[in-house]
């Protein structure tokens, strides 16, 4: 790269064949034209979402409210629900995605309709979008919101960090939807092994794609992480003790802790490959002295703890859900503590379990493959304690206890599967089948993404003020577990038939009733998704009905529920002192969860701060020049990074007051709805009567 | 006899040579059902009670049956070897201990205590502040601490026993082969037939096969499920694995590693056949196989399919989709491991903006040249 190559080629390597329908034009083939107008149609969405969504905000006239009330507020309520969003709409891509890689299998005999290179791009972008962009996004989301009311808190300890957070995830989303537009992304899997991503073998821009949005995401993910942990040590109400923490809020801490610690392997292993691709460096090449295997220890030292990332917020989920639902106290509360931090723990000692296949000796095997059983053992522990909390409890069969019996139901198979992965000598025979497919998904699936839906219908109420229809919540949580189960039940078994992963056609007859089925789960798992659309498009149309102003709809036990619904941005008015655990139930079996105090204070609250987008914008534009080798990019926007640090380096006044005048307003007015609310049993919680007042029983005398 | 004709002879004893490995559901279903007096060699890693292998066959009879396609082998559940034989036993064994401990308690359990504890169900006990049991908590983990040293004394177990890099043990020496990974076909080199093989793997039934694997590109698993364990192929690196056929028969062969768009199209067959048949068949690749020189390694080495390569090869052709080559040597695969690890220094900003389908052979290191120089 010299001065006359930047001016020479100003766009770098692009090129009008860049585009998705230039192939489609210059060989108009069949099988080019069917995969030029998906891949059109596509890139035509993004285009066109885009073009809508500017055209709406422009007529409502909202870029200001967006701008001031969301993109920039440090307000970690808005950040949380901003991931959530970010976490759907990249959920229908990928969803997407998957149900054409579906029905491509299940035409697959000897065929099918999509090019091998089309359904490779397929399974990349569906993987990295379900890992980095969907469960990741959701999870931090959830976190955001819920963490820091649970602890009593006010917002997290570094509030713009969080901004700066989202703007580089969502910039890391933003370039995998760019290269629906333009280019390539990358074909090697979520994963993207070397030596196949090395530029020798995958020379376009698709593992560069891959590469800098992973990069995006990781950093992202690294400074949540640090966000988190430090916001659970120093920012718990007083009286909160560890001990005292709500299981979701622990569940937070470990998920943070391995992001801070499994994250960087990660942006170093894809750093290492860019230096490969970019400067001409051997670190992962077959020749001169390069090694692939670093790459895949490197890797699955991040990736095996991310299983845990992903799973972890959700059992904390479950916790709350099962807990609440049940109305009774989570049962095993210590050894679920101690099961959560066991699982943390051993997630970083059994990497090894995704390459026994690379030819390891037999004693590294076994120990990795026993490493790996162990954590059946507090995960167990935890499923157990699960049904000893439902055990003499009551049990209400909400939306979100859906979703956990079906998480317990096909988590216990995932966990069985996953066990006989851990099998060295079985996985000898399963790995890199579809087999290995049905099982992380029926991991992830039941395991992540039910809990984080649960967590969606528990604290909807919560963060916007009205509850979610039930009926379509009902409708959606069975097609997603019936859907799941139709989808991955068939995988396991055509993977002990012999089919590999990642395959784009197939000669065996026997193999296509299964992918029939599979294909159909599919479908019915698409039908899942767009009633949870129409769900949250029927609830907003029936929004007054379902009010919850006063905060408590589902007779909660943490503190998130001692506030309004919508919590007020500084989340307390005055913030609780916490005795024990369940600190919201102690207060109302006391008797005083309502209570007006006799003074208000000024409440300091972070500024606004356009640090997340305006550095989110930097990131995307740089990662998008190194993709592209638009050299002067690179360097205008590195520099504009550079700068835009600096200068916030120098900003002094991030803090402004909501004054006691304010905050005693605010109370007041909550207060005094609260006093006006009608106390309802567990009978009427699911109809229009449920205003948030939960009726108390009185000690000893059953509801 | 003209060069093709030469071929469809050999392609007609290979048949010849497979006619009596019959796989119609019910000779097949017959056939499992005495496994053990058919074998030619027990599994020499464990000897597996005869009841509980036949309540095992009973369980996957169904997967069986539909795993059987045409009458290749698909699977290890329809096991044509020893270790597949003990792999599919311990994963029954495995599988059955966690269905029994793990899954039908809770799956008993859960639906009674949701209904038994139902909201609706007022006359059942309810204790909203019950939260701590020593009891239950005791076997809330003791219950899978058991499980799991269960299940670690079989995989520690079986883990050295069927370790792939560990000879089979036999009265007989073991087939070498070398099996070398393109893009996008498996190559079988023969060093002490002084053949080779594209789209074939041939061993002869009832004796081990000791294999050496690499690739002269990017990663690859080579897998024989109805024989045994996969494993990787690695540029610059080698790795072993160890098979065996128990009996006269086809098996399906693939690449579990993807590799590019011919992914799906690297797939061989396994094809036992009984000693003599295999030392005929072996003779007949020798002197009738395409000799393998640098020529025809350059073209094997572009990345293709088998239909490709067969389209690129100039003159002998493949009436049967696959290849057969004389003149193979032990020198061969040491030459394309050091090949593959020295390399050829490709500069990324010149390498061509995306890669056709056969395409840059700018871009991959030829491995003949350098296996001359050996030679």
């Amino acid at each position: 790269m010299n001065l006359s190559d930047i001016l020479q080629q100003p766009l770098g390597r692009m090129s009008p064949e860049s585009l998705p329908f230039w192939q489609m034009l210059h060989d108009p083939t069949e099988g080019n034209v069917i995969n030029g107008v998906i891949a059109t149609g596509a890139a035509s969405m993004v285009v066109i979402g885009a073009i809508i969504a500017v055209a709406l905000i422009t007529k409502y006239r909202k870029w200001g409210v967006l701008w001031s009330e969301w993109l920039t507020s440090p307000d970690h309520k808005k950040i949380g629900i901003m991931y959530v969003v970010l976490a759907f709409v990249m959920l229908t891509r990928a969803l997407i995605e998957a149900a054409l890689m579906r029905s491509q299998q299940a035409f697959g005999l000897g065929g099918g309709f999509l090019s091998p290179e089309h359904f490779a791009q397929l399974f990349s972008t569906h993987g990295t979008i379900m890992i980095f962009f969907v469960a990741m996004p959701f999870l931090t989301g959830v976190i955001n919101y819920a963490m820091p009311l649970q602890i009593g808190a006010r917002d997290v300890s570094f509030p713009v960090l969080n901004s700066i957070s989202l703007g580089l995830t969502a910039a890391g989303a933003a370039l995998v939807m760019i290269s629906l537009c333009i280019g390539k992304f990358s074909t090697g899997g979520w994963f993207g092994y070397p030596p196949y991503t090395e530029a020798s073998f995958s020379p376009g821009v698709g593992p560069d794609y891959w590469i800098w949005a992973l990069t995006l995401a990781s950093l992202a993910s690294t400074l949540s992480g640090i966000n988190f942990a430090v916001t659970i040590y120093k920012e718990r109400a007083p009286g909160m003790k560890l001990m005292y923490m709500p299981l979701f809020t622990w569940t937070a801490l470990c998920t943070s802790i391995i992001m801070i610690f499994a994250m960087p392997p990660l942006t170093v292993a894809t750093a290492q490959l860019a230096l490969d691709r970019y400067l001409g460096f051997h670190y992962f090449t077959n020749e001169f002295g390069g090694n692939m295997m670093h790459f895949v220890n490197l890797f699955w030292l991040f990736g095996h703890p991310e299983v845990y990332i992903l799973v972890l917020p959700s059992f904390g989920v479950y916790s709350q859900v099962i807990s609440t639902f049940s109305g009774k106290a989570l049962f095993g509360y210590r050894s679920m503590v101690m099961a959560t931090t066991a699982i943390a723990i051993l997630s970083f000692g059994v990497w090894l379990h995704h390459f026994f296949t690379m030819g390891q000796n037999a004693n590294i095997n076994a120990v990795f493959g026993i490493a790996s059983m162990l954590i059946g053992i507090p995960t167990g522990v935890k499923v157990y304690d699960w049904m000893w909390t439902m055990f003499r409890g009551r049990v209400r069969f909400t939306v979100p206890l859906i979703y956990s019996i079906g998480f317990i139901y096909l988590f216990v198979l995932g966990g069985i599967t996953g066990i006989l992965l851990a099998n060295p000598t079985i996985d000898y025979q399963v790995h890199n089948t579809v087999f290995l497919v049905a099982h992380f998904h029926n991991v992830a699936i039941p395991g992540a993404l039910f809990g984080l839906l649960a967590g969606y219908h528990f604290w909807f109420p919560k963060a916007f003020g009205f509850r979610l229809n039930e009926r379509l919540g009902m409708v959606s949580a069975i097609c997603w577990i019936f859907g799941f189960m139709l989808a991955f039940f068939p995988l396991y078994a055509l993977g002990l038939m012999g089919l590999p992963r990642r395959s784009v056609a197939y000669n065996e007859p026997s193999y296509v009733p299964l992918e029939i089925a599979a294909f159909l789960g599919a479908i019915l798992l698409t039908v899942a998704l767009v009633t949870l659309v129409v769900q949250l498009w029927v609830s907003i149309k029936h929004r007054d009905e379902n009010r919850v102003f006063v905060g408590d709809p589902w007779d909660g036990r943490s503190l998130e529920w001692s506030v309004s619904a919508p919590p007020p941005e500084y989340n307390f008015a005055v913030i609780p002192v916490v005795t024990g655990r369940d600190a919201f139930t102690i207060a109302k079996e006391a008797g005083n969860a309502y209570q007006l105090p006799d003074t208000y204070a000024d409440i300091e609250v972070p500024k606004n701060s356009a640090m997340g987008p305006v550095l989110g914008a930097i990131g995307l534009a740089l990662a998008f020049g190194l993709v592209w080798h638009i050299w002067w990019m690179v360097i205008l926007f590195f520099a504009a990074a550079v700068v835009t640090m600096i200068v916030h380096g120098f900003a002094r006044d991030t803090n402004r007051i909501v004054p006691a005048q304010q905050v005693r307003q605010e109370h007041r007015r909550w207060f005094d709805a609260v006093a006006a609310a009608k106390a309802i049993s567990r009978e009427d919680e699911r109809k229009s009567a449920n205003q948030g007042l939960a009726e108390q029983a009185l000690p000893g005398v059953p509801a | 006899m003209n060069t093709i004709g030469h071929f469809q002879y050999v392609c007609m004893k290979t048949n010849r040579f497979l006619s009596n490995a019959d796989c119609s559901p019910l000779k097949k279903m017959q056939r499992l059902m005495h496994t053990e007096h058919n074998n030619l060699r027990k599994p020499s890693s464990r000897v597996e009670p005869v009841p509980a292998r036949r309540a095992s066959l009973a369980c996957v009879a169904a997967l069986l049956l539909a795993g059987c396609s045409g009458d290749t082998h698909l699977s290890f559940l329809d096991p044509q070897g020893p270790v597949a034989s003990a792999q599919r036993w311990h994963f029954v064994e495995a599988l059955a201990v966690l269905v029994v401990f793990v899954a039908i308690p809770v799956f008993a359990i859960t639906p009674w205590i949701l209904w038994r504890y139902r909201y609706g169900a007022k006359s059942s006990r309810y204790t909203p502040n019950w939260n701590f049991y020593g009891p239950l908590e005791i076997a809330s983990w003791a219950g899978p601490v058991v499980i799991v040293v269960l299940l670690a004394i079989i995989v520690w177990r079986d883990t050295h026993a069927l370790d792939p890099y560990k000879p089979l043990a036999s009265d007989q020496p073991a087939l070498r082969v070398q099996v070398i990974g393109y893009d996008w076909k498996w190559l079988f080199i023969y060093p002490d037939q002084g053949i080779a093989s594209i789209g074939v793997f041939a061993l002869p039934a009832g004796r081990p096969v000791a294999m050496q694997l690499t690739s002269a590109t990017v990663m690859q698993s080579l897998h024989i499920p109805a024989l045994g364990s996969q494993i990787y192929a690695m540029g610059g690196m080698v790795t072993q694995l160890h098979l065996q056929a128990d009996r006269p028969g086809r098996s399906l062969g693939e690449n579990n590693m993807y590799n590019g768009n011919g992914f799906h199209q690297q797939r061989f067959t396994a094809v036992a056949m009984t000693p003599e048949g295999f030392d005929a068949w072996a003779s007949e690749v020798r002197s009738s196989g395409i000799a393998l020189n640098e020529q025809i390694l350059k073209v094997i080495s572009q990345r293709s399919t088998r239909a490709e390569l067969n389209a690129a090869l100039s003159q002998p052709r493949s009436p049967d989709g696959n290849f057969y080559f004389s003149g193979a040597t032990a020198a061969l695969f040491p030459a394309v491991v050091m090949a593959t690890m020295g390399g050829t220094m490709v500069a990324p900003a010149k390498a061509p903006q995306e890669p056709a389908n056969t395409a840059a052979p700018a871009a991959r290191k030829p491995a003949a040249p350098a296996t001359e120089k050996v030679q």
